[in-house]
C-alpha cells in the first residue's frame, strides 16, 4: 500500500476544512499565506504517529474534533481577565492582555512605553498589510510544520512588539493569554517581537485559562533577536484543565548576543510545545531551559530544533520533567550544527523523574553534526527517585512526602536556577511548591 | 527503664541472615560501643535501628522507652529521638544544607507538638554548632555534602545531631575515612553532646575512637549476636588481640 494515500478525513480534520472555507474571507490580512499555509496543512492532514516529528505526540488521535474559532470577547469574557496573570506580581511586568485571541488595550499596560518600545495590534498589522510584519510573518525560521502552517492558516490577534536597537527594558513585558470563553473554542494568536541590535529585555508569556472548557490554542510567536541584543524569554503554559495547547516559537539569534529561553510547563491536558531557534550570527550564548511537571492523564511534549548556522556559538539545553499519575512527558531534542559552524559548543541534557508506575517518559535527543571542530553532547536520563536518599531524609525527621518534595524540588531547580531574574525565580519555584501540595 | 532494649533480633537481607539472635540493652545516659569484625552485622544493626526497609525482620523485638520502635516509620523515630550518624553521608544535590536542617528539625518539632522556630533563632543555633565544628558558612550554603571532602561529611553529620538533640545516637563507623585530626573534631563534637540524659551507641572496627570517645561498655558482635560484654580495657584486649578467638567461638 502506498502511505502517501490519504485516508479519510477525521471529523478534526473536516471542521478545520470547513472552518477555513467559512472564516478565510473575514481573517485579517495576508490572504495569500493562509491559503498556502492551509493547503500544506490539506496535503497531510493532522500529524500523526508514522510523521518522525510526531511520533510521541499524534495530535491525529488527540484532536478528536476542531471547536469553533473564539469570538472577541465581551465585557463578561474582559472582566474575567482582570486578574489574568497576576499570580506573577513579583515580577513588576508590563501587562499585555491578549483575552480569546484578542489583543485588549484597556487591559494591557500601556502607558508610558519606554523609548524604543512599541507595542500593537497583530490583527490590525496583517489588516493594513503592514509591510515591515508580513515581510517576517513564516520568514524569522521558515519550516513546514503543520502546526505552524494552521496558526498561520487561521491566525486572528496577537501582539507585534518591536524594540529599537540600542533600547534597555526597565521592567520585563509579560504577555498574558487568558482563554475566558465559557463554551469550547479554538485560539490561533500570532505574535511578533523584533528585538533591535544591543536591546535588553525580558519577554514572558503566561497562558491561562478557565478549567474544563475544553477549549484549543494554537498560539506562535516569532522572535528576531539581533546582535548583541539580550533577551530572556519565558513561557508558562498554565491552560485550565482539559485545554489542548500547541505552541511554536520561531527565534532566529544574531551574533554576540544572549538568549535565555525557559519553558514552565504544569497544566492543559494536553501539551505540544515546539522551539524551533536559529543561531544566524556568532559568538551567541544561549540557554535554552525548561521544567514540565505533570499528573493524572496530562501529556506534555518538548520539541525542540537548535540549529547552529553560524559558528562560535555555545548553547546549554536543560530539560527536566516530573511526571506523576498516568502522565506522559516528551522531549525531542536535536541540535544541528551546520558545515561552517565551527567551534560550536553544545550541550543538551534532558531528564526525568517517573513517581508513577504508569507514568511514562519518552526522550530523543539527536545530534546533527557536519563540522569538525566543535564540541557538542547530550545526555539522557528517567528514573524514579533514589530509596537511600529518601531514606537519608527519613532517617532526619522528615516525612516521605515532604522527603519526596524536597528531591522533587531540588531535581527542578537545577533547571529552574537557569532564570536569571530573581522575582520570577521565586514565583516559579512556588509554582513548583503549589504542584506537590496537589499530589496525593 | 532501659531507654533502649533489644531482644532476640533476627533480620535479614534477601534470603541471607545477619542478625541472629541479638541482645542488647542502653541505659539513659550510656556510652556503648559495638566492636566487631568486618561482616558480622554492625551496619545492619545501625539500619536496622533506624528503619531502613531493606531488611527484613524476621524475629524479636526493639524497645525504645518502653514503646515498640519496629512498628515505627524512619521520620518518626527520630522525632522520638533516635539519630543515626551514617557510615556514607550521602550528597544531595540542590537541597542546600540550610534548608534540610531547618526542615528536618522543624518536621520534628511539629510531630512532638513543639512551634516551629524562627528564622533568626535558627540561624544562630546552626550558627553556634556549625562554628564549633568548624564548618564554614559557605558549607551550609552548599548542597547537602556536595563537594564535602569525607572529614567534612562526618563533621556534617554531627552538626545534624547537635542541632537536632537525639535521645539515642547510633554512630555507625563515624571514624572510618578521618585522619587524626578530623577524629579529634568529631570526637570533641560527640563528647560535648553526652548527658545524663542522651544515650549513644559507637559501632566501630578499631579502638582508636575509642580513645576519644570513652565507652562505660564495650559489646562484641559476632555472626549477627553480642558474644561478649565489657569495660572499656575490652577494647584495648580487641586490639592487641583481634577478633580471631570470637569468629572461631561462633563457628566451633
Amino acid at each position: 500500500m502506498n502511505a502517501d494515500v490519504r485516508p479519510i478525513k477525521t471529523p478534526a480534520e473536516t471542521a478545520l476544512s470547513v472552518a477555513f472555507a467559512t472564516v478565510k474571507g473575514k481573517l485579517p490580512g495576508a490572504a495569500a499565506l493562509r491559503e498556502t499555509a492551509f493547503k500544506r496543512f490539506e496535503s497531510t492532514g493532522l500529524p500523526h504517529r508514522r510523521v518522525e516529528e510526531w511520533k510521541y505526540t499524534d495530535l491525529r488521535a488527540l484532536m478528536r474534533d476542531a471547536k469553533p474559532l473564539a469570538v472577541p470577547p465581551d465585557a463578561a469574557a474582559q472582566a474575567r481577565a482582570k486578574n489574568a496573570g497576576a499570580a506573577f506580581a513579583a515580577v513588576e511586568g508590563r501587562r499585555i492582555v491578549v483575552v480569546d485571541g484578542s489583543f485588549v488595550p484597556e487591559l494591557s499596560d500601556l502607558a508610558g512605553l519606554e523609548p524604543g518600545l512599541t507595542i500593537r495590534s497583530m490583527a490590525q498589522a496583517l489588516a493594513s498589510g503592514d509591510a515591515a510584519v508580513v515581510k517576517r510573518l513564516g520568514q524569522v525560521v521558515p519550516t513546514d510544520n503543520v502546526a505552524v502552517a494552521l496558526n498561520t492558516a487561521f491566525m486572528g490577534d496577537g501582539v507585534v512588539i518591536e524594540i529599537a536597537p540600542g533600547a534597555a527594558l526597565t521592567r520585563p513585558l509579560h504577555l498574558v493569554f487568558f482563554n475566558a470563553h465559557g463554551s469550547p473554542a479554538s485560539v490561533f494568536t500570532r505574535s511578533l517581537a523584533v528585538i533591535g541590535k544591543g536591546a535588553r529585555a525580558m519577554l514572558i508569556e503566561s497562558h491561562e485559562g478557565v478549567p474544563g472548557s475544553n477549549y484549543q490554542v494554537n498560539t506562535a510567536l516569532e522572535l528576531v533577536v539581533g546582535d548583541e541584543a539580550h533577551i530572556d524569554h519565558i513561557k508558562i503554559t498554565g491552560e485550565g484543565a482539559g485545554a489542548l495547547h500547541v505552541s511554536s516559537l520561531m527565534a532566529a539569534v544574531g551574533a554576540r548576543a544572549r538568549f535565555n529561553e525557559f519553558l514552565f510547563t504544569t497544566a492543559a491536558t494536553v501539551v505540544r510545545n515546539q522551539l524551533f531557534v536559529d543561531f544566524t550570527g556568532e559568538e551567541t550564548v544561549a540557554g535554552i531551559r525548561g521544567a514540565t511537571l505533570l499528573n493524572g492523564k496530562q501529556h506534555a511534549d518538548t520539541t525542540l530544533v537548535a540549529d547552529h548556522i553560524a559558528g562560535a556559538c555555545i548553547s546549554r539545553e536543560v530539560f527536566k520533567t516530573v511526571l506523576d499519575g498516568e502522565s506522559r512527558g516528551v522531549f525531542q531534542g536535536k541540535i544541528i550544527v551546520e558545515p561552517h559552524a565551527q567551534k560550536t559548543d553544545a550541550k543538551m541534557a534532558a531528564h526525568s523523574l517517573l513517581l508513577s508506575e504508569e507514568a511514562e517518559a519518552d526522550s530523543k535527543p539527536e545530534l546533527e553534526i557536519f563540522a569538525d571542530d566543535v564540541q557538542c553532547g547530550h545526555g539522557s536520563t528517567a528514573g524514579a527517585l533514589d530509596d537511600d536518599l529518601l531514606f537519608y531524609l527519613k532517617a532526619r525527621g522528615i516525612p516521605h512526602k515532604e522527603a519526596e518534595a524536597l528531591m522533587i524540588q531540588a531535581f527542578v531547580g537545577e533547571a529552574v536556577d537557569g532564570i536569571e531574574h530573581a522575582g520570577l525565580r521565586d514565583t516559579l519555584i512556588d509554582h513548583v511548591a503549589a504542584w506537590l501540595k496537589t499530589r496525593r | 527503664m532501659a531507654l533502649l532494649e533489644i531482644k532476640n533480633l533476627h533480620a535479614r537481607v534477601d534470603d541471607r541472615p545477619i542478625l541472629n539472635g541479638l541482645n542488647l540493652t542502653v541505659e539513659k545516659g550510656q556510652v556503648a560501643a559495638i566492636m566487631g569484625p568486618n561482616g558480622s552485622g554492625k551496619s545492619t544493626l545501625a539500619h536496622v535501628l533506624a528503619g531502613k526497609d531493606d531488611y527484613g525482620i524476621t524475629e524479636g523485638q526493639v524497645l525504645f522507652n518502653g514503646e515498640d520502635l519496629l512498628t515505627l516509620s524512619p521520620d518518626e523515630r527520630a522525632a522520638k529521638g533516635l539519630f543515626l550518624a551514617f557510615q556514607y553521608p550521602l550528597e544531595i544535590p540542590g537541597v542546600a544544607t540550610m534548608m534540610f536542617l531547618r526542615t528536618a528539625l522543624n518536621a520534628q518539632r511539629k510531630k512532638r507538638g513543639q512551634e516551629e522556630l524562627s528564622a533568626p533563632d535558627f540561624n544562630r543555633r546552626v550558627f553556634d554548632a556549625a562554628a564549633k565544628l568548624g564548618i564554614d558558612r559557605e558549607m551550609l550554603r552548599r548542597g547537602v555534602n556536595v563537594g564535602f571532602s569525607g572529614g567534612e561529611k562526618k563533621r556534617n553529620e554531627i552538626l545534624q545531631m547537635a542541632l537536632l538533640e537525639p535521645k539515642l545516637a547510633v554512630l555507625d563507623e563515624t571514624d572510618s575515612g578521618l585522619d587524626i585530626d578530623a577524629l579529634k573534631v568529631v570526637s570533641d563534637g560527640v563528647n560535648r553532646l553526652r548527658s545524663p540524659e542522651r544515650a549513644f551507641v559507637v559501632i566501630t572496627h578499631y579502638q582508636r575512637l575509642l580513645d576519644y570517645i570513652v565507652p562505660d561498655v564495650v559489646h562484641v558482635l559476632s555472626r549477627g549476636r553480642i558474644v561478649r560484654t565489657g569495660g572499656k580495657e575490652l577494647a584495648l584486649e580487641l586490639e592487641a588481640k583481634g577478633y580471631a578467638q570470637y569468629q572461631e567461638e561462633m563457628a566451633s
